[in-house]
């Protein structure tokens, strides 16, 4: 595996995360991340065989009553929506299809 | 004026529940305050004028019905300034993003209602990096704030607007977020007491979520009375947040006097000898003689795998950050790309993104999105997750010396606004002896330690065992008197 990333990576990494780019920041993006994958490539040299990974400090089960409680109100839900549809409580986007 | 915005938090509450100064004079104080310094510091998104002076005046009414209790309200009306990716209802919470302009959130953090339950008042929402990214309140999408010691330099980040408020005493106290320093490193900065408390000591219900399993909410103060008095009032356990610890909260206050005799104080020698200034150097080895001269025991410990710790820290936080942000997508709160004609849903969804968000939150998404993907996934993030490991057992191998471990909060005193901006590693690397903490989930908390022959604050660290803020507090109070 190389740290080489080229402006195709970074297009591509960019539809992944839904972020339209210009190609001044194309260009941009595909220098510094190359630099910081060099940079973070270091824990490589690590043996880490048989070491388990942590996700998390505390690692403690998580349980509560299923209990119903009174959710958001739905206008306070509604009211900072950049679009929507108020009277019959709904959110609106463009197209899908 | 002067004297009363120099009171320490516990000092106003004391005045305010005995009458001897009432709430709404000292809201007006700070008020006053923030219109001279702020012109000149930039560290408020929002200064909330009215509503701070309504519950002032209401405590106040409180107060003369004999319906306050200094016991229950121990910040009473004591002015605080939350960081602006802390939810509070009815004010404009935007996490210094462009995404979330005009965004007024419809419940507040349980930090803020814990905070005014005790009776204190939020005075103003403070400026930070966009979405507590960076070290520096340089990636902000209103400006950056300035340091009140030298306007030409940074007050640090995320929380410098925080950190600056309270160094130019616009607020007595404030609350900062801190995933990788971001409560540390401005405090240290600063000149103030920092705390980033144990992972699950404090909720997080209604604070923007950048990085999960490291983001933990945290006092700005002058004093550590006065941080221990804040961390008091908003720790606990929390319904609304599931990985909010169900540990008991022992009293802050009373063990403060307790001194550090016999506390035995590790120094990873090897670890922070390198790259770090001068001045640093000698104001560190300053707080270690007079730790010892009231009684620690100064001893070497080893953390072999701290200077790992940056890289694990951008490749872990990222890859959460690019999971937690996909949530603005323009569809339910916040901003929206106006649509072309024949838009789609996906288009809107990508320019929204692109319009909203900065350069720095961009590189992260894109670096996170990057390291979980298909083929990169062993190699990067869970090698990260395995040296978060060995980093936990460097720790606790510490922690069977000593009771704390001391470090220099940052490898220099504040760096010029500019200076880093074009080099996003050299800005990460302003967080090298800060990120352990986040990574292993210990309280730490920044103290300050003297000058720099610039006159520049500079901080030191101390890192404790899980659940023991107590100790921090009692070993800072130490190098205060």
């Amino acid at each position: 595996m190389s740290t080489t990333l080229t402006r195709a990576d970074v297009t591509r990494i960019a539809e992944l995360a839904r972020l339209e780019l210009t190609t001044d920041e194309l260009d941009l993006f595909t220098r510094q991340l190359g630099d910081i994958l060099g940079y973070v490539e270091q824990i490589r040299e690590l043996d880490t065989s048989g070491v388990a990974p942590t996700s998390h400090v505390l690692n403690l089960p998580v349980e509560r009553p299923d209990v119903i409680v009174e959710p958001l109100a739905r206008p306070a839900a509604l009211a900072n929506a950049p679009d929507a549809a108020p009277e019959a409580g709904l959110f609106k986007v463009p197209r899908v299809i | 004026m002067g004297a009363h915005i120099e009171q320490s938090a516990r000092a106003v509450a004391r005045d305010v529940a005995t009458g001897a100064r009432p709430a709404a004079e000292v809201c007006e104080a700070f008020l006053d305050r923030i219109r001279s310094e702020e012109p000149r510091i930039c560290a408020f998104n929002t200064v909330v004028h009215e509503r701070a002076m309504a519950r002032a005046t209401a405590i106040d009414a409180a107060r003369t019905a004999g319906q306050t209790s200094l016991r229950d309200q121990p910040l009473l009306g004591v002015p605080v300034a939350v960081k602006d990716n802390m939810c509070t209802t009815g004010v404009p919470t935007t996490a210094s993003s462009r995404i979330l302009r005009g965004f007024v959130p419809p419940y507040s953090a349980t930090v803020v209602t814990r905070l005014e339950a005790a009776g204190a008042i939020v005075i103003g929402k403070t400026n930070l990096d966009e979405f507590a990214m960076g070290s520096s309140t340089e990636n902000s999408a209103v400006g950056p704030t300035k340091n009140p010691w030298d306007v030409s330099r940074t007050p640090g980040g995320s929380s410098g607007g925080s950190a600056a408020a309270v160094a130019a005493r616009m607020a007595p106290v404030a609350l900062g977020s801190d995933t990788g320093g971001s409560i540390r490193q401005p405090a240290a900065f600063c000149g103030l007491v920092g705390v980033k408390p144990t992972y699950g000591r404090v909720s997080r219900y209604g604070l923007m979520a950048f990085a999960s399993s490291l983001d933990q909410i945290g006092p700005f103060a002058h004093t550590a009375e006065d941080a221990a008095l804040v961390l008091q009032a908003i720790a606990g356990h929390d319904p609304h947040d599931a990985t909010s610890s169900t540990e008991s909260v022992p009293d802050f206050l009373s063990g403060l006097d307790r001194g550090v005799a016999g506390l035995r104080i590790g120094v990873p020698r090897a670890f922070v000898g390198e790259g770090v200034d001068a001045s640093v150097q000698r104001a560190f080895a300053d707080a270690l003689d007079r730790w010892r001269a009231a009684g620690a025991q100064i001893v070497d410990v080893e953390l072999p795998h701290a200077r790992y710790a940056i890289p694990v820290y951008y490749l872990i936080a990222t890859a959460e950050a690019s999971s937690n942000l996909a949530r603005y997508d323009g569809v339910r709160y916040g901003h929206r790309a106006t649509p072309g004609r024949d838009d789609g849903l996906k288009n809107m969804y990508e320019r929204t993104r692109d319009e909203g968000f900065g350069a720095e939150v961009k590189r992260r998404i894109m670096l996170g999105t990057y390291v979980l993907s298909a083929g990169y996934y062993d190699a990067y993030y869970l090698k990260a997750q395995q040296v978060r490991t060995l980093l936990r057992q460097d720790y606790e191998h510490a922690f069977a010396s000593c009771d704390v471990v001391a470090m220099p909060t940052t490898p220099t005193p504040a760096f010029k606004l500019g200076e880093k901006t074009d080099d996003p590693i050299q800005m990460y690397l302003s967080d090298v002896f800060t990120v352990s903490a986040n990574l292993t989930g210990l309280p730490a908390i920044s103290i300050p330690a003297g000058l720099s022959p610039e006159r520049l604050p500079i901080g030191v660290q101390l890192t404790g065992r899980m659940f023991d803020e107590a100790t921090l507090f009692a070993a800072a109070h130490a190098l205060e008197i």
